[in-house]
Order: structure tokens, then C-alpha cells, then sequence
């Protein structure tokens, strides 16, 4: 009798805690979907003509501003990063040196990006004597992303299966031609992936270049002199970037005309970049799975 | 016993782990195209020893090996040896097939690219007549481009032999070879390592006592890290001189 009552409430409690599972794990895609959608459709209602434009009154310099930072950063962050994960999965023995190396990325990765954005001010501002500059801006992003890719990379090249190490040193490759030739481009899906999630990271990144890109953009569409601080592919200029321009019509500059609604629209472009990222990297590793079960 | 001239000489050699000893003073010589089988049981030794003809035991952390091994007269514990010209020469079959991941024609054109040959025809001559050495050209040729990793498994382990042919070794070292494998690929790599010995000289450990009766000149049985006999194989398996292999080709033990 006793024992079927002790069975009976352990199954209520089961049922119970069952609900709340799913309670929790509801709201958080509750929230998701009325957050976006809430900006998607505010972001809708914002449009005008010409927002999308490339002058004052449209988003287009910063939205171009975003991407070419992202992609500044990832050429200085993707072949550091990608060395750093390798050294730690190939190269480096157990011991002090690496676990002081793993602590710190473990650091890096968790460190406010406020003060990364401050370091950077002093490092490639105050210290180089330039004005702000989207390459400045672009570094802080890197530091930002290094330890990601550090440490997608060492888990990637650690997943894959000793095998491939031991058949290629067994045919008289050295440990770097092994690294290069088999492991690096056996573990590149999973290392996108990591990449992706950075660059959707870097996209929608404001607080860390606050003090380094700058916040304003004067672009000369038809100026290509890479000298010239208006020319677009100019790495040394001034370039306010997405995320940032967001802050800045909420704050000094909620004076210009359609600030409310530039601010709305730039909101739903991060928001649906930062989604498309995310889907990307999914997308990505979900096929990788079904790749590595023969299919 | 063939008159066969001596191609790998162990001598005196002693093998550790940190501070545990897992081979003891193995004297051993294998003559020139034939196939030497080692059997006994799981951590007798077998394996070490055969990892230590191609130095892949250099890849293990704490391992120590005293005594001397030659390949054709070399000491090839030697310092002035290069470790990646002797694994060219000592090819290595693992027990589970390892193809990388990439096309079956990049696999067998691996190891020529990586010591050099970067001809495109050239590497095309060399790897047809690797996978025709490994008895699968006929079943691959049309499909050379595919991943190595999506064909059977009986394939995958004759790819990574086709893989070891190609930087023209002169020793071939098998790790349990069909292990991994149902019994038709066994045996067609087992008729595969009988023509091959023509041309080269293997070393195969086994589980598989059968295998070794069917396709070796010469047996070695390892116990707890000493070589115990080293016979021909008709003789080792007919006529075993110490009580222990009795005990362990019989099955009572292993």
C-alpha cells in the first residue's frame, strides 16, 4: 500500500516537473518570437523611400560599414584564431604552459566588450595617434572573436579520429603536412560554422566600437583613391557601423529627420542578420552531422 | 627455412612505457619477401612491435626502446635516420580502415604529393597501378572522384593498401588487417597480402590463428612482452617446442 502511494506521487512529481520543462523551454521561444516580431513589424511600419539609400537620410553606409568591418576583422581573426586552436589541439603537451594558454582564452571570451572596446581605444587610437577608424574598429572585433575560433577549431581538430593522424605520418608525412593536408580540411565545416556565429556576433556588435569606429560616415560612392578618407574600401577611415548608428539616432543623434524610424529599420536588419547567421551555422552543422553518418 | 637474406634484424631490444616494460629482449629476424605473422594475446606485445618497425611508436608520449632494430643493415633508431623517409619505406595498414576524407584518387596520390611529385600524369600512372596492386582498380576506376570514406569496407581497407603502395614502400606493415572486416574481404585481402609478398615484405599481426596458418612463412608468439617461439609457420603450429604456445594455438588460453 505504502509503496504504491510512494510510486503514485514520484510519477505526479514526474508529470509535474514534465510541465514546468516544457514551460520554460516554451517561454524562451515565446520571448524570441515576440521580440523579432515585434521589431521586424515596427521595423516594417518604419520604411520610407530612400532609407536604404547611401546618403544622410538612409542606412546604406552603415550597413556597408558593418559588413566591411566584419570582414576585416575575420581576415585577422580567422588564420590567428585557426593557429592558436591548432598549436593547442596538435602541438602543445599537457602541461602549465597550455593550461595557462586555455585559462586565459577562457578569460578573453568572457571579458565585458566595453572594455575590449577601451583597450582598443588606447591601443589603436591613443597609442597610433589616429583618428577613429573602421580598421581600429575591425581589431576590437578580432579580439573579440579569436577566442571563438580558438577554441572551435581545437575542439574540431580534437573530434577528429586519431586515425587520420596516424595514416598520414605512417606514409612519412611530417606533423605540419598532416595538419595541413588532411586535418585542417577535414575539420573546415565545423570550423565555418564557429566562423559564422562569430561574424553574426561581430554584425551586431555596438558596445566594443564605440570608442574606435567612429560615428560618422562620409562615403564617396564614386572616390576609389584607397587613400582618400571617403573613398568606401578605406580602412583608415571614420565608419559608424550598423549596431552603432542604432544607439546614436536614440541618443545625440535623435534630431535628424526620421531618426525614430532609421533606428527601427536598422534594429530589424540586426536582428534578421543575427537570425540568418544563426540558421546558416545550424544548416551547416546539421548537414555535417548527416555527412559524418554516411548518408 | 628459405635462404632468403635478412631484410629487418631485432636485436637485444627492450621497449617501456614510462616505467612499465611491455617488450623484453626481443631477438627476431625477418627474411626479405616473406610474411611474418605475430600472434598472441591482447597486450602481449605484438603490436608494439610492430609499430616500432615504422617508429610510430615515436608518436606515443614516455615511450623508450633500448637494443637495436635494422632494415636492410640501418640502425633505424639511428639519430642521423629521418623518421619520414623510414615510414616511406616501411608502409603501415591499420586495423580499422582509415581513409581520409577526401576523393579515393586523392587518397592513393597522398603520400606521392606529399614527397613531391606534383605531375599530373605521373601521379595518374602511379595510382592506377596502386589500386591495381591492391586488386581494386577494376572496381573504382570509374569512380575515382567519390569519397573514400562512403565505400564499403572491404574497399576502405584496400584503398588505404593501394594508399601505402603508392610511395613505393619496401616493407608492409599490417595491424590486424581484416579485423574490422567480413569474412569475403578478408579473404580477398588475405590473397592480396600472398602476392604481394613477391614484391615486397610484410609483417602482420593477427588475432586470427587461422590467418596466420593460411598466409604466413613465419610465426612469432608473443606472451606478457616475451617473444616466446619464433618458427616457420607449418613447424610453430604442427610442432610448438614451448608448452605455452601449445596452450595458446590450442585455445585454452588468449
Amino acid at each position: 500500500m505504502n509503496e504504491r502511494s510512494t510510486h503514485a506521487r514520484s510519477r505526479g512529481v514526474d508529470h509535474f516537473m514534465t510541465g514546468i520543462f516544457y514551460i520554460v523551454g516554451g517561454s524562451a521561444i515565446l520571448l524570441l518570437l515576440v521580440l523579432a516580431t515585434y521589431i521586424v513589424i515596427k521595423g516594417i511600419r518604419s520604411y520610407y523611400p530612400g532609407v536604404m539609400g547611401f546618403t544622410d537620410a538612409g542606412i546604406g553606409n552603415q550597413l556597408f560599414n558593418t559588413v566591411y568591418l566584419v570582414v576585416l576583422s575575420l581576415i585577422v581573426s580567422v588564420p590567428l584564431g585557426m593557429a592558436a586552436g591548432t598549436y593547442l589541439s596538435e602541438y602543445a603537451k599537457q602541461g602549465k604552459l597550455t593550461e595557462i594558454i586555455t585559462m586565459s582564452i577562457e578569460a578573453l571570451s568572457s571579458l565585458p566588450s566595453i572594455v575590449i572596446g577601451l583597450f582598443g581605444y588606447l591601443v589603436f587610437i591613443l597609442m597610433t595617434g589616429a583618428q577613429s577608424n573602421l580598421l581600429a574598429g575591425a581589431m576590437v572585433v578580432t579580439i573579440l572573436s579569436i577566442p571563438q575560433i580558438t577554441s572551435t577549431t581545437r575542439d574540431a581538430l580534437r573530434a577528429l579520429p586519431d586515425d587520420y593522424r596516424t595514416g598520414s605520418v605512417g606514409l612519412g608525412a611530417s606533423t605540419f603536412q598532416t595538419i595541413w593536408h588532411v586535418l585542417i580540411p577535414a575539420c573546415i565545416p565545423r570550423v565555418v560554422t564557429g566562423i559564422i556565429l562569430v561574424a553574426g556576433r561581430g554584425f551586431g556588435e555596438a558596445a566594443a566600437l564605440l570608442y574606435t569606429t567612429g560615428q560618422s560616415t562620409i562615403i564617396d560612392w564614386s572616390n576609389w583613391n584607397l587613400a582618400s578618407s571617403t573613398c568606401p574600401l578605406n580602412p583608415l577611415r571614420p565608419g559608424e557601423t550598423l549596431a552603432l548608428h542604432v544607439w546614436m539616432m536614440r541618443t545625440e543623434g535623435s534630431v535628424v529627420q526620421h531618426s525614430t524610424e532609421i533606428a527601427n529599420i536598422s534594429s530589424m536588419i540586426l536582428v534578421i542578420a543575427v537570425l540568418v547567421f544563426n540558421l546558416a551555422a545550424r544548416l551547416l552543422s546539421a548537414r555535417i552531422v548527416k555527412k559524418n553518418r554516411g548518408a | 627455412m628459405s635462404d632468403n637474406k635478412d631484410k629487418i634484424v631485432v636485436d637485444h631490444m627492450d621497449l617501456f612505457y614510462g616505467d612499465f616494460q611491455a617488450l623484453k629482449d626481443i631477438n627476431l629476424r625477418m627474411p626479405e619477401h616473406e610474411i611474418t605473422a605475430f600472434i598472441g594475446p591482447s597486450g602481449c606485445g605484438k603490436s608494439t612491435l610492430l609499430k616500432s618497425l615504422n617508429r610510430m611508436n615515436d608518436l606515443v608520449e614516455g615511450c623508450k626502446i633500448t637494443g637495436k632494430i635494422e632494415i636492410d643493415g640501418q640502425d633505424i633508431y639511428d639519430k642521423k635516420v629521418d623518421v619520414n623517409q623510414l615510414r616511406k619505406q616501411v608502409g603501415m595498414v591499420f586495423q580499422q580502415p582509415n581513409p581520409f576524407d577526401m576523393s579515393i584518387y586523392d587518397n592513393v596520390a597522398y603520400g606521392p604529393r606529399i614527397h613531391g611529385i606534383k605531375n599530373r600524369s605521373a601521379l595518374d600512372e602511379i595510382v592506377e597501378r596502386s589500386l591495381r596492386g591492391a586488386g581494386l582498380w577494376d572496381e573504382v576506376k570509374d569512380r575515382l572522384k567519390r569519397n573514400a570514406v562512403g565505400v564499403s569496407g572491404g574497399q576502405q581497407q584496400r584503398i588505404c593498401i593501394a594508399r601505402a603502395l603508392a610511395v613505393e614502400p619496401d616493407i608492409l606493415l599490417m595491424d590486424e588487417p581484416t579485423s574490422a572486416l567480413d569474412p569475403i574481404s578478408t579473404s580477398a585481402i588475405e590473397d592480396l597480402a600472398m602476392e604481394l609478398k613477391e614484391n615486397y615484405t610484410i609483417v602482420i599481426v593477427t588475432h586470427n590463428m587461422q590467418q596466420a596458418v593460411r598466409i604466413s612463412d613465419r610465426t612469432a608468439f608473443f606472451y606478457l612482452g616475451e617473444m616466446v617461439e619464433y618458427a616457420p609457420t607449418d613447424e610453430l603450429f604442427a610442432t610448438p617446442k614451448n608448452p605455452k604456445t601449445e596452450e595458446y594455438i590450442t585455445g585454452r588460453f588468449g
